[in-house]
């Protein structure tokens, strides 16, 4: 999949904006941000769903803007919505793809049963869908969405509204698919899901602003250290760090902080002493390596910063 | 391009029958229609109550009365004697006419003048008032035409000669003027066209509320594959209901079919592409359910006043009669009446049934480009 300069407005509004980008095949490829960043808006235009305002793309090799009906052969698409029939059963919604997608007729009882078995709903084949439960809706669209074993599938927020679980029993089938060479191209906006990735692109307010494996996010994109720190009252002694010299952010995370600073090694004293000074002996400061969420918050920190710098100069 | 259609049709007809809600809309309702347009619904007009109010009380004024009750028409409820009676009967909605002789009435015949009684006619249907004063006119004249020819006897002492006029009537297509035969077969047109209109346009916007369109539209389904799979079903459906009220309207009302059913299905199905294209459009306007009813009832309620399913289109004004040749139910409705009344086939039918086809043709290919282009 390779993008180049896709850009998607709506009015005056630009959702998405001249973003570039390229998946290889059997790779999971993280699309991240929070909500509203242009995520959805980009695996619409992908699938064809929006026709793109400027830019060019291929996926799994035909172009986006002429060959849409020979990309909607090969693609899966799920999104947050598990799109199934409600007052359809378990089976009469695979029966219903299985006859959208043509699916022959010797290998459709087949399919039928390895997307039960998968999903683990056996014994409700014959329920109506609207009686299951998130997580075996779930696993159910999901099943739907690659009845006709597609190349790439495109999955919009997949676990919204999934309880931590199945959230991850869900990544694992995601990820034995794209070790059978499935590419796998997903949104999401809870950041611990990223580190499952094998490439990742951050968008925000429609551009991308970093891409790169988990790792290279960590290293490259991470100029700054991140300290821990461990109190009492930590809420209260966030916003005391925050005014220290040499810190540029903190950050609630857990039951601790996490302050960004410029260099750790004149950072971690600052705090020590601090600390020191209003009596507190039971805190512990350690440098740490990033989380991804870290980096995130940082980057996005940053880009508004630049821009709001970019405004004043106007 | 089979298998994809077929799969929508089973899955639509699947979603229509479980829901008991749409169940019951679509093989009650027609039932419905039809007892209230057979036996409620009735603009007949007989046994008319009425109160005599008789100040003359003479030989003359007991004969005029009589020839009220005895005709079909009247029915003498209540005999008053003051106005205060008069009043409270015709407020409280007791009798719908007063027929009123003052003093003298008798005298005045008598005495070979013209002797005045009075009618009083609640009028607040207009429509079953005018029908009461015409039979009350023609009651009068009969008596008129009956005391000349007694007069002329009693005068010549034998049986009068003298040139008349005896109109003889008889009413084609409907010989005892019975409103349900006008109104049964119209009633096919009233429980089809809601029915088609809703279901098409809530098919569509159900499925994009659910967010399955999308799914569609990822897919390889081709829009006119899912036009095709959603519209079968429901002109299946009417179909049925056709075929329903046509029974119950013929077996159990009595409501004459003299032309041919195929005839009838083949035309209802010409109407269909109509009423169809219509439900498709709406639904390409609408997001949500509620906006598709809406938009239902902004189309249905004044195409069905303009049909002339209630109103003759011959009574509306000129303007309005033009502009009702735009309406599709207008066409549908005389041939419905002109198969089971009339019993005509295309010969006469023609004209309707190439106008039908024609709004068809058009209505459906402009509702499919438009729903293409809002599947993007």
């Amino acid at each position: 999949m390779e993008v180049r300069d896709l850009e998607k407005k709506f009015g005056a509004f630009t959702a998405v904006n001249r973003v570039s980008f390229h998946v290889r095949r059997g790779e999971i490829f993280g699309f991240l941000g929070p909500n509203g960043a242009g995520k959805s808006t980009t695996i619409r235009v992908l699938c064809g769903i929006l026709p793109p305002t400027s830019g060019s793309g291929t996926v799994d090799g035909f172009d986006i803007r002429r060959e849409q009906r020979r990309i909607k052969q090969h693609i899966g698409y799920m999104s947050q919505k598990f799109s199934l029939y409600d007052d359809l059963t378990v089976e009469e919604n695979i029966d219903f793809y299985s006859g959208i997608y043509r699916i022959p007729e010797a290998e459709k009882n087949g399919r039928e049963e390895e997307i039960i078995r998968t999903a683990g709903i056996q014994e409700f084949r014959t329920r109506l869908t609207r009686h299951l439960s998130g997580g075996w809706k779930q696993r159910l669209a999901l099943g739907c969405a690659i009845i006709h074993r597609p190349r790439i599938i495109f999955l919009d927020e997949p676990t919204s509204g999934v309880d931590p679980i199945t959230r991850a029993s869900f990544w694992d089938t995601i990820k034995r698919m794209a070790a059978g060479g499935v590419t796998v191209f997903v949104t999401t906006h809870y950041m611990d899901e990223a580190e499952n990735c094998d490439r990742m692109a951050l968008i925000y307010r429609g551009s991308i602003i970093a891409m790169g494996t988990p790792s290279e996010m960590k290293t490259e994109f991470m100029r700054d250290d991140v300290l821990e720190i461990q109190a009492p009252g930590a809420e209260e002694w966030a916003g005391r760090i925050r005014r220290l010299e040499g810190i540029k952010e903190t950050a609630l995370f857990g039951s601790g902080i996490h302050a960004v600073a410029a260099d750790a090694a004149t950072a971690e004293p600052a705090i020590r002493r601090l600390f020191d000074a209003a009596g507190e002996a039971g805190y512990s400061v350690k440098k740490i390596v990033p989380s991804l969420e870290d980096v995130f918050v940082s980057l996005i920190e940053a880009y508004d910063a630049e821009k709001g710098e970019d405004r004043r100069g106007a | 391009m089979f298998e994809r259609i077929k799969a929508i049709i089973v899955k639509e007809f699947i979603q229509v029958l479980r829901d008991p809600r749409m169940r019951l809309t679509i093989f009650v309702t027609p039932v419905i229609q039809i007892l209230v347009f057979g036996y409620a619904a009735n603009t007949d007009v007989r046994d008319i109550p009425v109160a005599v109010y008789d100040m003359d009380n003479t030989l003359q004024s007991r004969r005029l009365i009589r020839a009220f009750t005895f005709s079909d028409y009247f029915h003498a409820r209540y005999f008053i004697s003051n106005d205060r009676e008069q009043n409270d009967l015709i407020d409280r909605g007791r009798v719908s006419a007063v027929l009123r002789f003052d003093r003298g009435f008798g005298r005045d015949l008598e005495g070979n003048r013209t002797a005045q009684f009075q009618i009083i006619l609640d009028a607040t249907d207009s429509n079953t008032a005018g029908i009461t004063l015409s039979y009350a006119n023609q009651i009068v004249a009969r008596y008129n035409a009956d005391a000349l020819k007694e007069r002329a006897a009693i005068y010549l002492k034998k049986a009068a000669a003298y040139p008349s006029v005896d109109m003889r009537d008889r009413s084609w297509f409907n010989a005892n003027l019975e409103s349900k035969n006008y109104y049964i077969p119209g009633v096919i047109c009233l429980v089809i066209t809601v029915m088609t209109l809703i279901l098409t346009s809530m098919a569509v916007v159900r499925e994009k509320e659910i967010g399955t369109m999308e799914q569609l539209i990822v897919s390889p389904l081709r829009p006119i594959e899912l036009i095709l799979g959603k519209l079968a079903p429901f002109a299946v459906i009417a179909l049925v209901e056709v075929l329903m009220i046509t029974v119950v309207g013929t077996w159990w009302f009595s409501v004459p079919m003299h032309g041919s059913v195929l005839l009838l299905l083949a035309c209802t199905m010409i109407y269909l592409l109509t009423i169809l294209g219509v439900g498709l459009f709406i639904s390409t306007l609408s997001s949500t359910q509620q906006e598709a009813m809406m938009s239902t009832f902004l189309f249905f309620f004044p195409a069905n006043l303009l049909s002339g399913f209630m109103y003759p289109i011959a009574n509306m004004p000129a303007a309005i009669q033009y502009l009702t040749y735009l309406n599709p139910l207008r066409y549908y409705l005389v041939i419905l009446r002109g198969i089971f009344l009339k019993g005509v086939g295309m010969a006469v039918l023609w004209p309707q049934v190439a106008a039908l086809l024609l709004y068809g043709l058009v209505v459906i290919t402009l509702s499919s480009l438009k729903f293409r282009r809002t599947l993007g």
